[in-house]
């Protein structure tokens, strides 16, 4: 039983990141209907950002909880700024051809990250230093919580509901919603799409960020490919939840972190990747829509 | 129109035969190395290359062999048995080298050796330990132990001087080299009437381990045996003991990188590897070959970098002593090698075409490895 929690603990704070980068896939998906393979990329460029911003800072000779926030913090404007760069150079060119040309050239920006970013940082794994002190906070027989997990899941759990709130309260979000509902429409009251577009990925991208910090907090290590198996699973996970579903990512997110955590315990790790495109054949099969995923039949 | 085109065919390929043709010297014994320079194994490449180009450089410094000087050509193969193939038959084809050293990685070993068998050019890997390498064929050697011998001494080393009754084992399932010394470590232990408590594994690239560990916690074993490559093992390391696992880990010589302290930390304290030699010897021939390395290239050769200046050094004796420098006889020099003295200790080549020689376990102790024991076969 003591293991049940531990896995499931281990699960949550897994989950927790892959919820966030879930995130970035399904607003963009909502905004533009376009899968950005890029994302995952997007994650990997957030935790080299991170990196470099611990050592020129020195973070690792006086581990604090204020060195995560400054590593934090940088990490998503340097990723925010990608993200609107590639939107504008890569997508937007491209907002009045068919969708597959879209997706296409998210593969290429993709690989164009993960090459480019061999060529710059060396395909040698970096080590990411300690920035903040490791400690366990609470112990229930032999399951413990450290500080790394609540901080893992504590700023995941942050940003979801600062995202949720842009959204739902804010005057951005509610242009965000229009033009994810329709573009013509909303451009013809006065939204300026192009900006709330260049928005979503600025967003978008800097949750990414933020995934990869925290990627790094539990796994330190880095590398130009840390992204794409990381960014497969999120992808999963919010097509789980119903691609374009705020919610739906989230839980889809927990649901990917979770069963993978158990797979691994109690069955084995050969199956790790497998579960997840296992779970993606199921969705597609049974609720195409995914979780929480609106079923919109095409109109012929 | 279609003369000219003829014309600028023909240019064309005149220059391609030109410029890719080789550029055979007869004073020159082409040596091919591939060894993954780049990638999550990178510095056992790295340290590789530095040991082999120390020896080259040495050699070549004393007048060469037999008067002929050695041409290394050295290749990438970014850690990827893929790459290995490809990089393999380019020194081959190309390059058309004489002998090949490479691979430290048994799965990349075992992608190169069969192309180095079936075009009869003698290969020799530094240090990977995996029995099946030198099984592809005759023309295949390596001058280092294998994993049934490294895996019977942490066996034996964790029941004589750990006390350890249980075990618990993390292997690699994509390695070669993993899955191998960990099954010969399970079958000594069994042997000698331990008991094998969880046999969990992962595959390479991972980056969370905590299910395993999880689940190898709740079996409360006496120690677990981890044989798998820096990378990995560093993270292992450090995540047994956020779970509050603090009995020893214990590995193979995949261990053996300063990369390892760099990810694992404090983690490490306490855990045991078996190596192939220690820099801390008291041998003058370790002693003068750290002091040279050093020299060179500013740290500690690590044992990777070592079996690289050996693999060179047997090489150069059976170059000396080869009849002629056919393939065949530098294969047949190669295969007579008895007692060479080198750094890593005496190296005999047996019928298997394997090193016989001893193993030393090292602890380690605030990032640093220190010498414990030798054991010889």
């Amino acid at each position: 039983m003591e293991s049940f929690f531990q896995l499931l603990l281990n699960g949550t704070a897994l989950g927790s990141i892959y919820a966030l980068i879930a995130l970035g896939y399904t607003m963009v998906y909502g905004i533009l209907r376009l899968i950005n393979f890029a994302h995952g990329d997007i994650v990997m460029v957030g935790a080299y950002a991170g990196l470099f911003t611990a050592l020129s800072i020195g973070a690792s000779d006086h581990p604090t909880l204020w060195n995560f926030f400054i590593v934090l913090i940088a990490a998503m404007a340097a990723s925010a700024l990608l993200g609107l760069v590639i939107e504008r150079l890569a997508y937007r060119p491209l907002r009045h051809v068919p969708r597959l040309n879209l997706l296409i050239t998210a593969v290429g920006v993709s690989l164009l990250l993960e090459n480019l970013g061999q060529v710059v940082f060396g395909a040698t794994p970096r080590v990411f230093p300690d920035i903040m002190p490791s400690e366990t906070l609470l112990q229930f027989g032999q399951v413990a919580v450290t500080n790394q997990q609540v901080v893992v899941f504590g700023t995941s759990l942050f940003l979801m509901i600062v995202l949720e709130w842009i959204v739902l309260k804010t005057k951005l979000g509610r242009a965000m919603r229009a033009v994810s509902f329709s573009h013509e429409i909303a451009s013809l009251v006065g939204i300026p799409t192009d900006k709330i577009v260049a928005f979503t990925f600025a967003v978008g991208s800097a949750l990414a960020a933020a995934a990869g910090i925290l990627v790094c907090i539990s796994y330190p290590k880095v590398d130009p490919l840390m992204g794409v198996m990381i960014g497969m699973k999120a992808f999963v996970a919010a097509v789980l939840g119903g691609i374009g579903s705020i919610r739906g990512a989230v839980v889809g997110g927990f649901i990917m972190g979770i069963a993978e955590a158990m797979v691994v315990g109690y069955g084995s790790s050969t199956y790790r990747d497998a579960l997840a495109f296992a779970i993606l054949i199921l969705i597609l099969l049974l609720k195409p829509a995914g979780l929480f995923g609106k079923y919109q039949p095409e109109k012929v | 129109m279609q003369k000219r085109f003829i014309a600028v065919l023909f240019m064309v390929s005149a220059f391609l035969t030109d410029s890719c043709g080789p550029k055979i010297n007869p004073n020159e014994i082409r040596i091919g190395e591939y060894g993954s320079l780049t990638g999550a194994q990178a510095t056992f490449g790295t340290s590789t290359d530095n040991g082999i180009k120390l020896a080259v450089d040495e050699i070549n410094g004393a007048g060469g062999i037999n008067g002929k000087t050695l041409k290394l050509t050295a290749y990438d193969d970014q850690g990827d048995p893929a790459e290995a193939a490809v990089v393999v038959t380019k020194l081959i084809t190309q390059d058309q080298v004489q002998v090949v050293l490479g691979e430290v990685a048994s799965s990349l070993s075992l992608a190169a050796a069969p192309i180095c068998q079936q075009n009869k050019i003698p290969m020799i890997s530094p240090s990977s330990t995996n029995p099946k390498v030198t099984q592809v064929g005759d023309y295949v050697f390596r001058v280092c132990f294998i994993d049934p011998f490294q895996g019977q001494v942490m066996s034996d080393f964790a029941m004589n001087n750990l006390k350890a009754q249980t075990a618990a084992i993390l292997r690699d399932q994509k390695s070669d080299y993993s899955m191998g010394l960990a099954d010969f470590f399970v079958k000594r232990f069994k042997e000698k009437g331990g008991t094998i408590v969880s046999d969990q594994s992962y595959v390479a690239g991972d980056v969370d381990f905590k299910s395993q560990l999880t689940n190898i916690r709740g079996q409360k074993p006496d120690v677990i045996f981890v044989p798998g490559y820096y990378g990995e093992v560093g993270l292992i390391a450090k995540q047994a003991r956020e779970l509050g696992v603090k009995v020893a880990l214990l590995g193979g010589d995949g261990w053996d990188s300063s990369k390892l302290y760099e990810i694992g930390g404090a983690a490490l304290d306490g855990c045991y590897f078996s190596s192939h030699y220690s820099p801390e010897s008291t041998d003058p021939k370790v002693q003068d070959f750290v002091k040279k390395y050093q020299t060179k290239y500013g740290q500690v050769p690590d044992a990777l970098a070592t079996l690289g200046y050996d693999s060179m050094g047997v090489l150069a004796a059976a170059l000396k002593n080869a009849k002629s420098l056919s393939e065949a006889d530098i294969r047949d020099a190669i295969a007579a090698t008895k007692a060479y003295t080198g750094v890593t200790g005496s190296i005999s080549l047996d019928a298997n075409r394997d090193a016989v020689k001893p193993a030393v376990v090292l602890k380690i102790e605030n990032s640093k490895a220190s010498y414990v024991t030798t054991v010889n076969p």
